[in-house]
């Protein structure tokens, strides 16, 4: 068994308009694992996911998922994957259950009313199964999507976008899922703007960018690796200037005088007490002090500015 | 072979086919009841006799055709157009189906219709007509090549139309002339040996009399020829299909 369910090897796409969608990508994803691909709109994400999925035909580079190429073995290959697609794309006069039904057929696996009933009722569609889609919400057209997607059991869930224009609650309902597909074996790669989602759910982050995959790495990695921290300490009483002696550590000072903000990175050693020692030499009260870690989201602001 | 894919899709087709029963089949069948009036009836009864058959009856397969026809190309189009333009077409292409398959599936279901709705238009002429058929497997037969040839015209259209107005021109402006001028109400041998020999470039000279041939044993084209032809046009419309699934047509970036 291939270690990787799928492995991009320098991809690049170029659109016929001349566009250049991606740029010599590489990605290899474990299996069982969720990759966030996070980027900002037009960063090459769908088409990512569309080339893998054989919406768009590819450009130079290999892609190979489960060991199969996608190309010369697309049968096999795409019996494995089930796409969500981020438009809600959906056959409007049909009814829930026929159209789940016409997905698990078209993937090439036999009827199984009682798996559809059980993807339904984890969807909460089951009562909704005799319904024109028309007639849903948004949230449950998405539902119908997934459905579709997992209509035939496959071991790759593409997401784009899963989360759009989606509320609170059902995001919520869809990490749990996503979560628990992951459980069972399924390896699943979404694409997000939201970095909360990212943050919330991944396992694995990659950030996109103008069409280059910037890096990959598993989130709390990157979070350590990138992130930074922040002491605040809130003084007893305000001060002018911070002391020539304090100067070393690269303190700002807030405007009233009140606040003194070191930065460091989180995986910092002793050099806390060291401040807070040389603090009390100076004679500097502080009458409490907290800390901040950046999160995911100023990681990818600066990651993307620097790209620019 | 994913057969599964083939019939899921011949299925979801023909469920759609039967929920719009009332278009799919009442309103042709009404349209080509009031030609019978017309043409068989009114008209029909001051007119001579062609080849020895009455002229109401001459006109049965012509207008069977007429309708079986205009349905094939208009419902196979819808069929493959409407995925296209809601966006679902994503799950054909990201399914793991062949081109033929996809053919199969989807042209396979609209040709089935049109035999049913041929079929049932016979039976209902034979409400206001007399007549009888002479060759009924070679009607059959006829019927169905004839069906299959127009559902993959249909879904080539589909297929490269990317509007409704386009989607609605070619029935209007290609199917519906050509038919009235290839022979469906007349005998190709009433007409002017000039325009007899334009109308010979009609592929529907060759449907109209090759299906009439097994109405009544005559025709103004030889019926082998007729065969040759619309095997001919099969094959040409298949291949087209296949090549612009193959090549992904206008559907993939």
């Amino acid at each position: 068994m291939n270690s990787y369910i799928l492995d991009i090897q320098n991809l690049s796409k170029q659109y016929p308009s001349g566009h250049k969608a991606l740029n010599d990508v590489s990605l290899q994803v474990e299996r069982g694992k969720i990759l966030a691909l996070l980027g900002p709109n037009g960063a090459g994400k769908t088409t990512l996911i569309s080339i893998v999925c054989g919406l768009v035909k590819p450009g130079p580079g290999s892609i190979q998922v489960d060991g199969l190429d996608v190309i010369r073995d697309y049968r096999e290959v795409r019996k494995k994957i089930g796409l969500v697609p981020q438009e809600l794309s959906v056959s409007m006069f049909e009814t829930v259950w026929d159209t789940v039904t016409l997905s698990r057929g078209m993937f090439g696996k036999p009827a199984d009313p009682v798996y559809l009933e059980s993807l339904l009722r984890e969807l909460s569609l089951w009562d909704k199964r005799k319904s024109k889609i028309m007639t849903l919400s948004g949230g449950m057209k998405r539902r119908v999507l997934i459905a579709k997607a997992l209509s035939h059991q496959p071991d790759i869930l593409f997401l784009d976008e899963p989360t759009a224009g989606v509320d609170v609650e059902l995001r919520r309902d869809m990490w749990g899922l996503i979560r628990r597909l992951r459980d069972n074996g399924v390896t699943i790669i979404l694409t997000t703007h939201y970095i909360e989602e990212a943050e919330e759910m991944a396992d694995r982050i990659g950030v996109i960018n103008k069409g280059e995959l910037i890096l990959v790495e598993e989130k709390n990695t990157l979070m350590t690796r990138l992130g930074s921290k922040n002491l605040i300490l809130e003084l007893a009483e305000p001060i002018q200037q911070i002391p020539e002696a304090l100067a070393p550590y690269g303190l700002t000072l807030s405007k009233d005088g009140a606040q003194l903000v070191y930065t460091y990175d989180s995986h910092a050693g002793h050099e806390i007490s060291v401040l807070l020692r040389a603090l009390q030499e100076q004679g500097i009260e502080y009458r409490d002090l907290h800390t901040r870690q950046s999160s995911l989201e100023d990681i990818f602001v600066n990651l993307v500015a620097e790209g620019v | 072979m994913n057969h599964h894919a083939v019939k899921a899709i011949y299925h979801f087709e023909m469920a759609r086919t039967f929920r719009t029963l009332m278009q799919s089949l009442a309103s042709p069948i009404l349209s080509t009841s009031l030609y019978f009036i017309v043409f068989g009836g009114a008209i029909g009864s001051r007119m001579m006799d062609i080849d020895g058959v009455s002229y109401a009856a001459y006109i049965v397969p012509g207008l069977i055709l007429i309708t079986v026809l205009t349905e094939s190309t208009s419902n196979a189009s819808l069929g493959i157009y409407m995925p296209k333009f809601t966006g679902t077409i994503y799950e054909v292409l990201s399914a793991p189906i062949t081109p033929f398959e996809i053919i199969l599936g989807y042209v396979g279901a609209a040709a089935t219709k049109s035999v049913l709705l041929g079929l049932l238009i016979l039976v209902s002429a034979r409400l206001f007509v007399d007549f009888s058929v002479l060759y009924p497997l070679w009607m059959l037969l006829f019927l169905v090549v004839i069906s299959v040839t127009f559902s993959l015209f249909g879904f080539i259209l589909g297929l490269w139309a990317d509007s409704f107005e386009r989607l609605g021109i070619i029935p209007t402006m290609v199917i519906t002339p050509l038919v009235f001028l290839g022979g469906s109400f007349y005998s190709i041998s009433m007409l002017p040996p000039l325009w007899q020999t334009i109308t010979m470039f009609n592929p529907v000279v060759y449907l109209v009399n090759g299906f009439r041939w097994s109405f009544y044993g005559v025709a103004d084209v030889h019926v082998g020829f007729s065969l040759a032809m619309i095997t001919l046009f099969l094959v040409t419309c298949f291949s087209i299909a296949w090549w612009m699934l193959r090549t992904s047509y206008k559907i993939k970036n």
